[in-house]
């Protein structure tokens, strides 16, 4: 291969399928350090199987699933923690564990995963540490159930980047809130990313979503987000993919995106405001 | 008809690799002691209320019943003793299963069915534990701990309800009961009542988890995974409860 970096994420010909149903059917692609991939579909288009494929959550039908140069397909479940515990996942309902506290939920991944190796005694730092990047320091002793749905969104973010890791995928972070909201999660993913260099991986139904990914960076001395010029973030690109079900129809970078003629792709992208 | 026996077929391969995997992870590191001893809290302490009701009202209305027909014989003197046999056989193990099954097989089919419905199984996943280690085999666990102590409380309190009866309401001598019911046990009938909690506390919790794990379709569908198995526990029990007979009443 001409490419002289190892993919981060490599899909090859994956499918999916749940009793006979395909969810999705031969999906390649790779994404590399540092790259930003927004993934656009409607519901049921497989954007959520996909994710749960790149943590090994699903095992495809066929096809291959690297994650960091190893075979997810092969590995048995044991064998899959380590990996995962370098992916930190936003999960759609954001999915905290409702009988823990919010310490509680963000500090599991250090507590549970072995090859953290987070001692003891940091662990709490480290929450306080991730709840304040979420802006959600207060909320400590408090029960998922007793925050608000952006909230809980926010305190599911820290808990993926609470063990900072090099690959983070949100599945649809901004679902179900409002403009307002939705804007406010956006720009903390756009933090996550542009503070640690994370490659980012964004399964989402708003092109605006997308939009303010491509386009925007995050300013960390004035604390918030600022439209990139041209140049001053070569090293970070966006890709965009579009699923439809269960296909990748799609994937290019904005231009080419917002150029197709596909009635189902620009769909998607007419939304743009 | 293959195809239809597919899908049960299919489901007990499924049950029996999950007590498989929960036996397994018993001697699996890590160990949740936090959430053994949480679940026995919730199973054994939890269902003490009622195993104790079931147990002493079902202790008082055999004495009762069994009374006036052994009245018709004048052997009203062996009163413990059948209550006692039939308590520590039968009734004890099976009714507090019943009512184990009842409180938490679907308790936790509903649990781990909204952790289902709500991704938290996958983030567990996906944050580095099993759910089977972290869920399940605690709570396999913890049953198998308490459902044999719960047993024995309610043929204590059962033998007890009988004696209340016998005392106050038939007049008999508190020694004669208390005497017949002691001496009319065998070992053989403390065995088989002591065999059958273990065996019903993988039914109890095993189905419960079962259900709550490949529960899927929203809220609907957790309603409906914990109506099977309370539904699938309490049938199991009975006919378990068949089999064990057989074995020790063809064995003695």
């Amino acid at each position: 291969m001409p490419e002289e970096r190892q993919p981060i994420l490599r899909f090859e010909h994956v499918a999916v399928s749940f009793d006979g149903v395909a969810a999705i059917s031969d999906v390649s692609f790779e994404a590399f350090e540092g790259e930003s991939r927004v993934i656009l579909g409607a519901m049921g288009s497989g954007k959520t199987v996909l994710l749960k494929a790149a943590l090994g959550l699903v095992k495809p039908d066929s096809g291959k699933v690297y994650v960091f140069g190893r075979d997810l397909t092969v590995l048995p479940e044991r064998g899959l923690f380590e990996v995962r515990s370098k992916i930190g996942m936003l999960f759609q309902e954001s999915a905290l564990f409702d009988s823990l506290t919010i310490e509680e939920n963000v500090a599991y991944p250090l507590v549970n995963q072995e090859s953290i190796h987070c001692p003891k005694q940091e662990v709490h730092t480290r929450v306080v540490e991730a709840l304040k990047f979420v802006e959600l320091g207060e909320t400590l002793e408090k029960f998922p159930a007793e925050l608000s749905g952006g909230m809980r969104r926010r305190a599911a973010i820290a808990r993926a980047v609470v063990t900072n890791p090099p690959l983070t995928l949100y599945d649809s972070p901004t679902a179900g809130l409002d403009p307002i909201t939705s804007h406010t999660i956006m720009a903390l993913l756009i933090k996550a990313r542009d503070v640690t260099h994370t490659t980012t991986l964004v399964v989402t139904h708003r092109y605006q979503d997308g939009n303010l990914i491509a386009n925007f960076r995050y300013n960390s001395e004035q604390g918030q987000l600022e439209p990139a010029r041209n140049g001053t973030r070569r090293d970070v690109r966006t890709t965009f993919m579009v699923m439809q079900e269960g296909r990748l129809v799609f994937e290019g970078d904005q231009t080419r995106l917002e150029a197709s003629t596909d009635p189902y792709i620009s769909k998607f992208v007419k939304h743009h405001t | 008809m293959l195809d239809l026996l597919k899908g049960p077929v299919a489901a007990v391969q499924e049950f029996f690799i999950l007590t498989g995997q929960a036996i397994r992870n018993i001697f699996r590191t890590p160990h949740y002691g936090d959430d053994i001893a949480l679940q026995m809290d919730t199973i054994g302490v939890g269902s003490l209320g009622i195993v104790v009701m079931t147990g002493f009202f079902s202790g008082a209305v055999m004495a009762l019943q069994f009374s006036r027909t052994l009245a018709q014989y004048g052997q009203l003197g062996i009163l413990g003793k059948a209550v006692a046999i039939v308590l520590v056989r039968e009734l004890g193990p099976d009714l507090t299963a019943l009512m184990v099954a009842g409180r938490n097989s679907s308790g936790i089919a509903s649990e781990l069915g909204s952790m289902k419905v709500t991704e938290q199984i996958d983030a567990m996943r996906a944050l580095g534990t099993d759910p089977i280690q972290k869920l399940v085999t605690p709570r396999l666990l913890a049953t198998m701990l308490m459902l044999p102590v719960l047993t024995i409380i309610a043929d204590f309190v059962g033998v007890f309800g009988g004696w209340v009866v016998a005392y106050a309401s038939l007049g008999q001598p508190s020694r004669q009961y208390w005497t017949s019911a002691w001496r009319g046990l065998e070992w053989n009938d403390v065995a088989q009542g002591l065999i059958k909690p273990f065996v019903f506390a993988f039914v109890v919790s095993l189905i419960g988890c079962y259900y709550g794990l490949r529960t899927t379709g929203g809220t609907q569908g957790v309603g409906r995974a914990t109506t099977q198995a309370m539904v699938t526990a309490s049938v199991l029990i009975f006919v378990l409860t068949y089999f064990i007979a057989q074995i020790f009443v063809t064995q003695t």
